[in-house]
Order: C-alpha cells, then structure tokens, then sequence
C-alpha cells in the first residue's frame, strides 16, 4: 500500500513549496486584489448612496417648486379679489357720494323754492292788503259823510283788519 | 519520416484529446502501433507479452518516479531525468536520474520488488535494502514546481492589473477578468460567508492559495503529457501537507469558545463526568476532521485518474478478442474516456472549492461566537438595567 504510505522527500518538498507559494500570494498577490475588489464595491455601494441621495434631493426640490407655485397662484388670487372688492368699493362709494351730493343740491333747491314760496306768499298778502285798503277806501268816500254810526263802523273796520294781519300793519 | 510526422501529430493531439487520440489510434490499427501517444509507452508490453500488466501501468501513472517518462518511440523511451538528492550512510549525493539507468550509482540503485519498489536503496552491511533520506526532485516534485509557478504567475499578473490600473475608472480586463470573478466568489461566498469579518482577512490568503493551487493542481493532473500529467493533489503526501496547514490555521489561532466546547461540551453532565465520553469523540474530531480533508481529495484524485486510465486499459485487454469486438470496444471507451475527461474537469473544481470551503467551515468554528463576545459587554450592562426597571415597576405597582 504504498499509496497510502505518504513519502518522506515528496512531503518536505510539497511543505517547501506550499509555504512559498502562500508566502508570495499573502504578500503580493490577493491582498492586492481582494483589497482593490472592496475598494471598488465601497465605491459603487458610495455611489449608489449618493445617486439616491441627489434623487431624494430632486424629488424634494420638485416639491418645493410645486409648493412656491401653488403660493404664488394663490397669492395671485388674492391680489385680484383685492383688486375686485377695491373697485367695487370705489364705485359704490362714488355712487353714495353721488347721491349724498344729488339730495343735498335737492334740499337746497327745496329750502330756495320754499323762501321763495315764502316771499311770494307775503307779497301777495300784502298787495291783497293794499287792494282790500283801496277797494276799503273807495267804499268808505261814499259813506263816511253820515254820522255817528258811520264813525263807529269804521272804527271797527279798522280793528278788525288790525287784527287780520298785525304784520302787514307793521309793514 | 512519415512516420515521425505522424508521432508528433499524434503527440500534439494528445496534448488536446488525450483519451481518444490514443483509443481512435488503436483502433485502426489493433496491435501495432500502440506507442505514439504518452500512456501507451507503458503499454508496448502488448507487443511483447501477451498479457497486459494493467496494475503496474496503472500504479506507474498515479505513483511518483525518479524521472518523468514522456513516451516511447520505437525502442527510445523518451524521458526527462530528473535531480537525486540522498543522504545515504556515505553523506549526501545528487546526480541525475539518468545515471541509475546504468547500474547502482554509488551503492545507491532502484528497489525492484520488496519492501521499497521503484524507490532508491542502498544496501546496509548485513545485505538487506534499506532506504536512505530521499529528498529528490521526483516527478511529483517537478510537477508541483511547474504547477506553482502557474499558480503564482496566474494570481501575480492578476494583482499586477490592479497595481497599475485604478479599479475605480477602469473595469478588469484580460487576466484579471477571468480570475477576479472565481477569486471574489470564493472570498465572499465561501470565506466570509462562514469566518467573521475581522479573522476573514487574515485567513482569506491561505484558503484562497488552497483553492487555486488544488485546482491548478487537479487540472494540471488531467492533462496526460509534460508538463501535466504528475498525479500531485492525487498524492497522499500533498493532501497531507494541505490538511496539516488547515489543521495549524483552525488549531492555533481558535478561541476560548472552540476549546470550551471540545473540553466542555453543552451536553449532559454524566457524559462529561467521570469518564470524558463526548471530549474524547470532540478531541477525535480535531484529527478526524483535517483527515477527512486529506483522505477526500486524494482519494478523489486518484480514483479519477485509475477510472480514465481503466477505461483506456480496455482498449488493449480486448486486443486479445479480435479486431470487431476490440473496434467496437475502443468506440465505447473513447466515448467514455471523453465522459470521464469531462467529468474529471468538473471534479477537479468541485474538489478544490469542497477542499477551500470545509477549511473555511472549520476555520470559522474556531472562531465561533466572536462577534457576540465583542457585544457580552453591553449585554452585561444591559442586564442590571433591565432589573432594576423590573424592581422600579413593582415599586410603583
């Protein structure tokens, strides 16, 4: 069974052999290449990190975009119904101020027509006055030549329109 | 002339299909010209015997030798001698293997029969063979050379690639395409799949030096003529110095854990105490283990290249039967020998990487639990806490 039977020389030369090839792998040969493959699956798994970072970054940079957008719409909104109830504002003031303006001219043209009424009032009375006067005076001419009773009518005639019209008297 | 044409296309051949070159030959031509080809050196005996000596041809291929028999043209055995060095009881010699072709070279001659054949013997005064220390370049010595300056060239020119290329802009190309794929797979499948992280980068030069010198080995072995052709990782004596490197990387670097569970397993106390039942079968198993590992691959080895050099066998057993059964024969052979060639590539991967990953496996039993005693700590502190939280809640209840 010398198959089995490990041989002395072959033995010594293999454990040579063996130890120089793994000294000179060890030394030069898969640390290189094992620390090279890391480096590089480091740098992929770094790479894919910050591809997913940039791509967290974008999606919230689309966000604020549609953020800033949307303000700015509603913003615009707002600025136009401001700028609606302003002009509705200016001219329903404009339309009070018209009508306030209109009742007032109104009032006065009133208060002028009722002076006016007023004056022709007391002219007419004062011109029927000095008709009645006249007509009195043209009836009184006839009879006033009879006597006494005569005197004494006239007194009353005279009092009495005395007390019709106090104003006209002092006119 | 032809006829020496013809020798080194059938060589050339053999490098490339050994099986069939030397089976398809044959078969055309049944008893003649069986020479050509690498292994039918040792079976010209067909000419001169009637009788095939299958076992010695078979054990002259997988056993080692003195020098490296090429093939046999004509009667010229075409060989390459090969260094004797020996230190017999009149001190050290070296000289070539070529001149024990001669005769006993300094009372040093080759064993025929007996206790020591095929190897280098002297006589001692009472006349009986003994051997002396025997550290010549055999042909499994040159085999495993040749086989190593592969590997180193192979592994060096793939990390020369990465020492001058940046791995960061440039992907891999040539050598270091086709290695770094095998070399990440076994790194990360296989060694840091089964060794924590902080022990892996100290092992991982040995096994992945394991694996590629078993594989270059293996494949080099399937290859029937110079350079390949030494049967190397189907030797006992190389699996030996692998296991024993395996059985040094577990031993001498395990922790307490490993040493604990050998001595003092988690098992009933009266298989521990008084007769040690269980720490003698896990004391066994250290040795068993590395011997599993030794016995696996060359046994593997070696049963491919006796099952591939049968087959070839075949083809001369059945010279005897006549020229159809014979041509017949030689058809299934070749046919089978190409199975087997086939089947020997795949098994020489699957036992390098089987070789690599039990070594892992049992490197990182060694080191089991080391990643937890490095957090024991903070369990340890977390603990009070968690009971002085139990007492606070039953204050408060």
């Amino acid at each position: 069974m010398s198959l089995l039977m490990p041989d002395t020389g072959l033995l010594f030369w293999m454990l040579v052999i063996f130890v120089t090839v793994l000294a000179i792998l060890a030394k030069w040969g898969f640390p290189v290449i094992t620390s090279m493959v890391d480096k590089r699956k480091k740098y992929i798994d770094e790479s894919l990190q910050l591809a997913k970072k940039a791509d967290e970054k974008m999606s919230a940079l689309l966000k604020e975009q549609a953020r800033i957008i949307g303000e700015a719409r509603e913003e615009q909104n707002k600025i136009l119904k401001e700028a609606a109830e302003a002009r509705n504002n200016i001219i329903r003031q404009a339309q009070e101020q018209a009508r306030d303006e209109a009742a007032k001219i109104i009032a006065e043209a009133k208060v002028q027509i009722e002076a006016d009424k007023e004056s022709a009032i007391s002219q007419i009375r004062s011109q029927v006055a000095l008709l009645s006067v006249n007509v009195a005076e043209k009836v009184i001419r006839k009879t006033l030549a009879t006597d006494k009773e005569q005197k004494e009518l006239i007194e009353t005639m005279v009092k009495e329109s005395l007390k019709i019209d106090p104003d006209t008297i002092k006119n | 002339m032809s006829g020496f044409i013809r020798h080194i296309i059938t060589i050339i051949a053999a490098i490339t299909f050994p099986v069939a070159v030397l089976t398809a030959n044959d078969g055309q031509e049944p008893v003649a010209d069986t020479a050509t080809s690498s292994e039918a050196g040792q079976e010209n005996a067909v000419e001169t015997a009637p009788d095939v000596d299958i076992k010695s041809m078979l054990f002259g291929h997988i056993g080692d030798s003195y020098q490296w028999h090429i093939t046999k043209i004509g009667q010229t055995d075409i060989v390459i001698p090969l260094p004797v060095i020996v230190h017999s009881s009149t001190g050290w010699h070296c000289f070539m293997s070529s001149k024990l072709e001669e005769g006993p070279y300094k009372g040093l001659y080759c064993a025929e029969g007996g206790k020591y054949d095929g190897k280098i013997v002297e006589k001692d005064a009472s006349g009986n063979e003994i051997r002396p220390l025997d550290i010549s370049i055999t042909k499994n010595v040159a085999g495993l050379m040749i086989n190593s300056l592969i590997v180193v060239l192979l592994i060096l020119g793939c990390s020369r690639w990465y020492r001058k290329h940046d791995v960061l802009k440039e992907a891999p190309t040539g050598l270091a395409a086709v290695l770094e794929p095998v070399i990440t797979f076994i790194n990360d499948d296989v060694i840091k799949a089964v060794i924590p992280e902080h022990q892996s980068r100290k092992y991982a030069p040995y096994l992945l030096t394991a694996f590629f010198f078993i594989l270059v080995n293996n494949l080099m072995g399937i290859i029937p003529v110079f350079p390949g052709g030494a049967n190397t990782t189907g030797n006992i004596a190389v699996t030996l110095v692998l296991a024993l490197i395996t059985f040094l990387a577990v031993n001498l670097f395990a922790n307490r854990h490993y040493w604990k569970d050998i001595f003092w397993p988690d098992v009933p106390w009266w298989l521990k105490v008084p007769v040690p039942l269980i720490p003698m079968t896990e004391l066994l198993g250290i040795f068993t283990k590395p011997f599993a590992l030794m016995i696996r691959l060359f046994a593997n080895i070696m049963a491919g290249h006796a099952i591939i050099l049968s087959f070839v066998s075949i083809v001369f057993l059945t010279v005897k039967l006549g020229p159809a059964i014979n041509g017949t024969m030689s058809f299934i052979t070749v046919f089978f020998g190409i199975f087997m060639d086939l089947l020997e590539i795949l098994v020489a991967f699957i036992q390098a990487y089987v070789f690599t990953m039990l070594s892992a496996v049992f490197i990182g039993l060694a080191h089991e639990g080391e990643d937890t005693v490095n957090e024991s700590p903070a369990i340890t502190e977390g603990n009070p806490m968690t009971e002085e939280n139990g007492k606070n809640t039953e204050n408060q209840k």
